[in-house]
This record gives C-alpha cells, sequence and structure tokens, in this order.
C-alpha cells in the first residue's frame, strides 16, 4: 500500500505498518513495583476517606493502597474486588481526575493526587495474572436469573448473583460479551486483549452461561424471560444514536463514532482499517475524543473536534481535552453543525458559531471534510421495556423498574453518569436488592 | 485460609493484634469502635489506685520525629496512666468483655509496692470478667519518680515481689510489661518468670527527648517553656524491641515464656517479625494512634497471606521460627564469602555507592569516566554498606563465592567447611576444632 497522511478519501495503511503497534500502545503503563511503593507511600491513609465516596464503587482505596505499600498488592486486589468486580477494567478507563483522585487530599492541597488509577491497575494485575479468582460461590439457592446485556452493568450484577448462589444466564445480542469494554473504550486503555481476558476471568466463580448472539426484542422477550427466571436484570445500555439533524447528513463518510470505534477494537490488522485524510468529530464527549484521538493516531492528516458549547460544558474531563490536543487534534468549541457538503460523499461541513445557550451568531465557516463522526450522544432503543423516565428506563433504590421482578441498571437505566463504574456500582447494588428480594419471598 | 486465632497465657484472641495499654484503649468508647475495626484484643489502659485520679499535663504531650512527606517515625510522649476514675474504667471493662466475649481484655496496672494496693485492686480488676493483668513496671516518666512504672520495673527483686502478690492474689494470668530502660533485659525478666508470671509484654517506652526548640532552648515538648523527657515509641523504636523480645526468646532459663511482642509493630510484616522471633501475639500503640483503628485490617489481610503463601498453618506454627537462626557473632561461619555485585541495567549511576565505599569503607567500587561503577572483588569485604545507600533496589546484590574459588581479596580459596571465631587462629582464645 502506499497511502500516507496527504492520501485524500477514507483510505487504510496511511502508517508504516511497523509503527501501528506503537501508536495504540497502553496509555499509561503498569507502574513497577518500585513505582507503585513510590506512589503507594504518598496516600495518607485519610480517615473517612473523600476518595472512597467519590468512588462510585466505594471501594476503599487507602486500605488498598496500605496494603500495597506493604507488599500485598494481592491483598489489595481483594480488597478492589470486593466492591467491583471489574476493578482492573476500571484502573485503565475510570475518569480519575473527575473521581478519585480529585477528591483526593494531595489534589486538594498540592494538585498532585495519589496515583490511584494505576495503584489500582499494579494491583489489579496481579493478582488476575495469577489467575486467581479470589471469591467462591455460596451455596445454590436454585434460583435462575436472567440478565441481559454483558456489559458492565450485566456482568457487574451477574458476579454478584452468582456468588450468592443464585444461577444467571446473560444474553448479549453481540457476538462477544463486554459491552463497551469490548466494543467502546478506546484500544489504548485496554490493549492486549484485556476485555476478554477480564470477561473470562470473572466468569470464573461459576454459576453463570453467557449466551451470545440472543437479543432482547428480537430472540427473547421481556415476559418470556419473566415467565422463565425467578428475576431479570436489564443492562442493555444505549444502541441508538442521536441524530445531527442537519441536512446532508446522509452523505456517505459519515458515520457514528461508536460503530468507527466498534470497528477499530475489532479490527485485527489496524493497517487494514480506513481513515480519512480530514476528520471531522461532532461532539464533546468521551467517544468524540476517543473517536478524534484514535483517527489522529491511524494516520489521519487532520482531524477536529467540534463542540457546540464552550470546553467548560465539555463532558470530556480536562485530561481527555489535552489528551486530544496532545495527539494533534484541534479542538473547536461553540460551533454547530447546519450543513454537510458534498457530491455523494462528504467533501465539507458548515458550521455556524453559537454562543453557551446555542444562539446562533451568524457567523459561518466551512472545514474540508472526506469523514464525519458523529458523536453527540447515544439513546436507549428497543420496545416493551418498562416504564422511562425522559430517554431511560426508569429505576427507583437498587435499580427497581416499573415492573416487579425486573431491574435495571447501568447506562440503559435512568440516574448516574453513563460511566463504566457507575454501571458496576448499579449492576451490584441490583444484584444484592435481587438477592435480598427472592430471599425475603422465601 | 490461615488460622490468625491465637491463644496467649491461656487469653484467646481471633487475631494476634492486640492494642497496647494507652490512650487507644483508655476508654469505652475507643475499644468498642477498636474491636468493630477488627482488633483481637486490647490490654486496657493502665489503672492506678483507688482515690482521686492522677492528673496530666495539658500538653503538649507528644514530640516527633518525621520521615520526609512527615511519615511518622518516632513519638515520643508524657502520659502518665489514666485519669480517670478507677470505677469509671472498671464499670465500662465490666460492659465492653459482656459485650465481647470472644476478644481478649487484659487491664493493665500500676500501684504503689505494697501488697495491700496490689491486693485490693486485683479484686476490683477480677469482678470486671476480664481476661488478665498486665503489671505495667515501664512506664519511664513521671509514674516512675513516684517509685512506680519503671522504677520497679529496673529492680528485679521489685518485678519479682509484685509479680508474686498478683499470682498469689488474683487467679487472672498475669503478664509483666517490662521497660527497656535497663541494660539486660533478661534479668526483670528472669525476676518475671521466678514471681510466676504466664508472660511478659515488651517494650514500653524508651526515655527519650526527640528534640530540642532553638529558639527558646527547651527540649519538645516544651509546657509553658520547660520540658522533661519522655517515652518512645513507634516504628524508630522496632529494632530495639525485636532484639530484647529475640533476647528472652533463646535463653534456655526463660523457655516457655509468653512474650507479648510491643513496639514499632505498623505493618503485618513487623508483626511477623516479632513473632518469628518468639513473640505469641503483638501489641500495638503508634500505628493506631497515628493512622486510626483502620490499620488492623491491613495487619489481618497482610498475615494472612504471608502464612498462606509460606504454607503455616496457623499463627502458632510462625512463632518462635527465626528462634534457632539468632545467633551469637562469634558462632558466625568465617567461611562464608560474598562479593557485592552491580547490575549494570539497572544502575542509574548516582554514585552513592561509591562515595560510601571510597570515602568510608574499603575502596572496593571503580568509578569510570563514563559514571560505570563496578566493584573491584580484591578489595570488597562485603560489608554490603553499598547495598544500603543504594536508592535501587535489587541493583546491588551480595552474591556468594563457591567453595575451591579464590577470593581474590585474600588469595585464599574458599572453604566449604563452617568455621568461626572460636576456632581462628587469629583469636588468642581459639581452641582446636575437635
Ligand atoms: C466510545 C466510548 C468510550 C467510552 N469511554 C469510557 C471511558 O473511558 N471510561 C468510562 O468510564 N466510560 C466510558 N464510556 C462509557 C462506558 O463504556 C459505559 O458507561 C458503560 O459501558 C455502560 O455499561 P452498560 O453495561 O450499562 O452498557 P454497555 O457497555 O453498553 O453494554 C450493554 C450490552 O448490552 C447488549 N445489548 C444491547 N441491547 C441488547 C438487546 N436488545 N438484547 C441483548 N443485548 C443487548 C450490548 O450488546 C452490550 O453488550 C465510553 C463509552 C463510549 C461509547
Ligand atoms: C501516649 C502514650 C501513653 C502510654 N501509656 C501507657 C500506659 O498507660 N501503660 C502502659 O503500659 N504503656 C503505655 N504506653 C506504652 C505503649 O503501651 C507501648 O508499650 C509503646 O508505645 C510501644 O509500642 P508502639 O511502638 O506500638 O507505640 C503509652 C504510650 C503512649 C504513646
Ligand atoms: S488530638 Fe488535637 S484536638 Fe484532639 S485532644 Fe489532642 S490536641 Fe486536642
Amino acid at each position: 500500500m502506499t497511502a500516507n497522511a496527504l492520501t485524500p478519501g477514507i483510505v487504510a495503511g496511511r502508517l508504516d505498518p511497523a509503527d501501528y503497534a506503537e501508536q495504540f500502545t497502553d496509555l499509561h503503563p503498569r507502574l513497577d513495583d518500585h513505582e507503585a511503593l513510590v506512589a503507594a507511600d504518598r496516600c495518607y491513609f485519610c480517615h473517612d476517606a473523600p476518595c472512597i465516596t467519590a468512588c462510585p464503587t466505594d471501594i476503599d482505596i487507602p486500605l488498598f493502597i496500605r496494603q500495597i505499600a506493604t507488599g500485598t498488592p494481592e491483598a489489595a486486589a481483594r480488597t478492589i474486588f470486593q466492591q467491583n468486580i471489574l476493578g482492573g477494567m476500571c484502573a485503565r478507563v475510570c475518569p480519575t481526575e473527575t473521581l478519585c483522585e480529585q477528591a483526593c487530599v494531595r489534589e486538594v492541597a498540592e494538585g498532585k493526587p495519589v496515583k490511584i488509577g494505576e495503584l489500582q491497575r499494579y494491583a489489579t494485575d496481579t493478582l488476575m495474572e495469577q489467575g486467581v479468582h479470589p471469591f467462591s460461590r455460596a451455596a445454590s439457592t436454585g434460583r435462575r436469573i436472567a440478565v441481559v446485556g454483558a456489559g458492565p452493568a450485566g456482568m457487574a450484577c451477574a458476579h454478584r448473583l452468582a456468588m450468592k448462589g443464585h444461577d444467571v444466564v446473560i444474553f448479549d445480542a453481540r457476538p462477544k460479551a463486554g459491552g463497551l469494554n469490548e466494543y467502546g473504550i478506546a484500544a489504548y486503555k485496554t490493549p492486549g486483549g484485556f476485555a476478554q481476558a477480564e470477561v473470562d476471568w470473572l466468569l470464573k466463580i461459576g454459576g453463570i452461561t453467557v449466551e451470545n448472539g440472543k437479543a432482547l426484542g428480537r430472540d427473547i422477550t421481556l415476559d418470556g424471560l419473566k415467565a422463565d427466571y425467578d428475576a431479570v436484570f436489564l443492562g442493555v445500555g444505549l444502541g441508538g444514536v442521536n441524530a445531527l439533524n442537519a441536512p446532508g447528513e446522509d452523505k456517505a463518510g459519515v458515520l457514528d463514532a461508536v460503530d468507527f470505534i466498534a470497528d477499530l477494537r475489532q479490527a485485527s490488522d489496524l493497517s487494514r482499517l480506513p481513515v480519512g485524510r480530514d476528520v471531522v468529530v461532532i461532539g464533546g464527549g468521551m467517544t468524540a475524543v476517543d473517536a478524534a484521538v484514535q483517527a489522529k493516531l491511524l494516520g489521519a492528516l487532520n482531524v477536529s473536534l467540534v463542540y457546540r458549547r464552550g470546553r467548560d460544558r465539555m463532558n470530556a474531563s480536562k485530561f481527555e481535552q489535552d489528551l486530544a490536543a496532545s495527539k494533534g487534534v484541534r479542538i473547536i468549541t461553540n460551533a454547530t453543525p447546519v450543513a454537510v457538503r458534498g457530491n455523494g460523499a462528504v467533501r465539507e461541513i458548515e458550521f455556524e458559531y453559537t454562543d453557551d445557550d446555542l444562539k446562533p451568531t451568524g457567523q459561518t465557516f466551512r472545514l474540508a471534510a472526506d469523514q464525519v463522526f458523529k458523536a453527540i450522544g447515544q439513546t436507549l432503543s428497543g420496545d416493551g421495556l418498562p416504564a422511562l423516565e425522559g430517554r431511560k428506563i426508569k429505576v427507583s433504590g437498587a435499580g427497581r423498574t416499573s415492573i416487579a421482578g425486573v431491574w435495571a441498571g447501568g447506562d440503559c437505566a435512568s440516574g448516574g453518569d453513563d460511566l463504566t463504574v457507575t454501571a458496576v456500582a448499579e449492576g451490584r447494588d441490583a444484584a444484592e436488592d435481587i438477592h435480598a428480594t427472592l430471599t425475603a419471598e422465601g | 485460609m490461615a488460622d490468625l486465632t491465637t491463644e496467649f497465657a491461656g487469653i484467646k484472641s481471633p487475631n494476634p493484634f492486640w492494642l497496647a495499654s494507652a490512650p487507644p484503649t483508655d476508654k469505652e468508647y475507643n475499644v468498642r469502635r477498636a474491636f468493630e475495626a477488627g482488633w483481637g484484643g486490647v490490654v486496657w489502659k493502665t489503672l492506678g489506685e483507688d482515690g482521686p485520679p492522677i492528673v496530666n499535663v495539658n500538653g503538649p504531650r507528644y514530640g516527633a520525629i518525621w520521615g520526609a512527606d512527615r511519615r511518622l517515625l518516632g513519638l515520643n510522649n508524657i502520659e502518665l496512666i489514666t485519669d480517670r476514675p478507677l470505677q469509671v474504667n472498671l464499670d465500662e471493662i465490666t460492659r465492653v468483655k459482656k459485650d465481647y466475649p470472644d476478644r481478649a481484655v487484659v487491664v493493665s496496672l500500676m500501684v504503689p509496692v505494697n501488697e495491700d494496693a496490689w491486693k485490693s485492686i486485683l479484686a476490683r480488676v477480677e469482678a470486671t470478667g476480664c481476661d488478665g493483668v498486665e503489671l505495667n513496671f515501664g512506664c519511664p516518666h513521671g509514674m516512675s519518680e513516684r517509685g512506680m512504672g519503671s522504677a520497679v520495673g529496673q529492680v528485679p527483686e521489685y518485678v519479682q515481689q509484685v509479680t508474686e502478690w498478683c499470682k498469689q492474689h488474683s487467679d487472672l494470668p498475669v503478664i509483666v510489661k517490662l521497660t527497656p530502660n535497663i541494660t539486660d533485659i533478661k534479668k526483670p525478666a528472669q525476676a518475671a518468670k521466678d514471681g510466676g508470671a504466664d508472660a511478659v509484654s515488651l517494650i514500653n517506652t524508651i526515655n527519650s527527648i526527640t528534640s530540642v526548640d532553638l529558639d527558646l532552648f527547651a527540649p519538645e515538648p516544651t509546657i509553658d517553656g520547660k520540658g522533661a523527657h519522655g517515652g518512645y515509641c513507634g516504628p524508630a523504636v522496632k529494632p530495639i524491641a525485636l532484639n530484647m523480645v529475640a533476647e528472652i526468646a533463646r535463653t534456655p532459663s526463660l523457655q516457655g515464656l509468653p512474650i507479648s511482642g510491643i513496639g514499632g509493630v505498623t505493618t503485618w510484616k513487623d508483626a511477623a517479625e516479632f513473632l518469628a522471633l518468639g513473640a505469641g501475639n503483638v501489641q500495638v500503640c503508634t500505628a493506631a494512634m497515628t493512622y486510626g483503628f483502620k490499620v488492623v485490617q491491613e495487619m489481618i489481610s497482610g498475615l494472612s497471606q504471608y502464612l498462606d503463601e509460606k504454607g503455616i498453618a496457623s499463627v502458632q506454627d510462625l512463632v518462635g521460627r527465626a528462634v534457632p537462626n539468632l545467633s551469637d557473632w562469634q558462632h558466625l561461619n568465617l567461611n562464608y564469602v560474598t562479593k557485592a555485585h552491580i547490575d549494570q541495567d539497572a544502575c542509574i549511576k548516582c554514585g552513592r555507592c561509591y562515595a560510601a565505599c571510597e570515602d568510608t569503607s574499603h575502596q572496593a567500587i571503580a568509578m569510570s569516566e563514563d559514571r560505570t561503577f563496578t566493584v573491584k572483588d580484591e578489595e570488597c569485604v562485603a560489608c554490603n554498606l553499598c547495598v544500603n545507600v543504594c536508592p535501587v533496589e535489587d541493583c546491588i546484590t551480595m552474591v556468594e563465592m563457591q567453595p575451591g574459588e579464590v577470593d581474590p581479596r585474600t588469595g585464599k580459596v574458599v572453604e566449604k567447611e563452617y568455621a568461626n571465631w572460636t576456632t581462628h587462629p587469629n583469636n588468642p582464645g581459639a581452641c582446636a576444632a575437635e
């Protein structure tokens, strides 16, 4: 292949084949033993620590860091997994800068938090690489529970239920388990097939069957599941994508960012994955940043990320904005797409500057574009679901839906941020509630 | 999972981690919270005679030594025994023990050296339902000025006498807490044993002045311009405490005397070291005062992981494992020869090993123009100072020479056989090897 950064259009192989691995290498390589000890030493073992409160899964952070500091990362991992069975993935993907590390007293005092996320990875990797699954199942209860969706919410829910002695069947529409851990998270956050390794490791608890290629609404129905199982948990995430509502949106080259990312995550050879020369990403969240950065890493010449409000309103954290900028992504704010132009395929997009209240200013500009990624939010899709609140499944308490016997959690359920760690917390808590409910029923 | 339960001097507890007699155990409120956090037992803050309680200075009561980043390494205190009325403490002990039957509750005592004083307090303490008593012969400040605490602990005859009274007037297990402010720890330990003690515990705090205020020209902590010596504890005292515990553990005449190890226990590892050197359990004060009761959770998880990894089934099976390997200098193997070796890949070229060896040791490290540091085997005596000053773990290691090799420093062949100073030709008192 002779493509390079200057080759117009959407083409594969813009980089030297040898460079791809380097481009998509681990964002934060794992700490070595010495680095971990030095990082752990900075933790003050705070009382009633604010980092614990800031973690959606309430991991006892000071305790696990002390366990690292005293040479027992395995014990540290157990402390983490007790609260968060996907602590390994969360260590890689959590925006710690807006969670635990933001709350760290040393961040507040010095602007230099304890490296909680990296220490968490150090601990969880240590135990997982030993192939140790730290939990065992309680005696069988004879109860069967259906979980729909093998994303973080569904996996966390299933694991906790299995631990309590219930039998769980997970149904997922996709060919692989893991949800967005497998199909969505940026490649450089979870290289080396970690998502599948984590699924395999999690399933070692036993009592969980995963049925891939089974979609709710196509192959199975909620009524059917309710009839066949003692309880149902819905963790279907957000399958739909919002529309731009700009004329020309249907032109070739205009894609959903999540699809681009899923293709990238599933690609066995990145040098064969095509990418535009002039890529425009529309949106301001984690998905937008991930699409923009990965397009750039694939060798796109110009990548612009355009967001309709100001920087401070972007859902992507400061860290992620800086990451994008450091990879050469140009971030443009306060601009809304008004037209996608091109003859069949997109050639350019016209934007209009808007103020922070999205009031049009009348000033426009155009960006050359041969590939456009829409990253303006995902939506819940599917019929026959429990009652909604806004655009998500309405839940109260620990994920109870409007239908008795049906729980929901993760991105598809109302409340909480759309984050891996929040999905884990909601799945886990729903499992506890399901267990309590089934136990009370006797 | 290893069994962490312990039986110490007949007192059972779910784990070997007890809180030492000190402010953490001074009242019901604390002790309940400590038990909730997971501590296996407590030694209640030392009780004194009935009557008006002792009075503490308001404070400051502590002096401290910090490492970089203000890690607390050593603490010095001038607290006395409990300053709350005896009956209040006794009532609280009764309630706590009733609610926590599986935890060890031992009551520390310090009253003047006369039989009636001990007899009368023992009867009242026994009524609480507690599991044992600990005799505080260790407090090195304040109480010692009144003829108690270390003033007793420093006189073996008193130690024995008071222990005898306690055994005579009570059925409870008696633990004698020793002061380290003495030349030979074996003497008071022997006295305790001879007096019938069920166990000893050590160390109490070490006489100390942590620092001097150079503006006020007064020792710290400074109270209205003056300071007094205090008792030193925390991580800094661990090596002293370990040695004293080991001394007792390896003395033939003290065999079978259970030892509660105290002094600087901060992590599971510290605890495991005390246990390996002969302690049957450990007591903790400063670590709890520095980090809160929750630290015990790391001690529990760490010790059980360690025991599991070692395939050691219970705490009891760890106790004393290192004692047979504690030797005297004269019995160390003079034919064991090692040489320092610098791993060039790990070396960061700071040159600290060079400075240490060149300036203060044996000039056995060479430094090249390009800052490559190598060991000169012909000069290296294997003191391992370089290992200790090197900032990179495992960069410098001591490599054992094999029998038959020639030590380039001495020009002699390394012998396979063990040989020590007692038979060395340079030793005027050497006796020929049998
Ligand atoms: C591109 C991108 C990057 C992200 N990066 C981060 C990040 O760095 N850090 C972070 O914390 N969060 C990130 N997130 C958000 C995070 O991935 C989600 O919040 C999280 O995955 C939600 O978990 P979930 O289990 O609710 O849903 P999902 O992970 O979406 O899993 C839902 C599962 O349900 C299945 N499913 C859907 N519909 C059906 C059906 N009808 N029948 C059967 N199965 C069905 C799907 O196949 C999928 O496996 C990112 C999201 C995206 C899109
Ligand atoms: C403030 C303070 C008060 C103490 N009071 C007592 C006491 O009343 N009785 C006693 O036997 N030891 C007392 N000690 C000594 C401790 O019990 C313990 O022996 C010593 O601190 C060493 O252990 P550590 O290094 O874990 O702190 C006290 C220690 C401190 C710091
Ligand atoms: S710890 Fe501080 S606040 Fe508490 S009594 Fe002592 S001096 Fe006062």
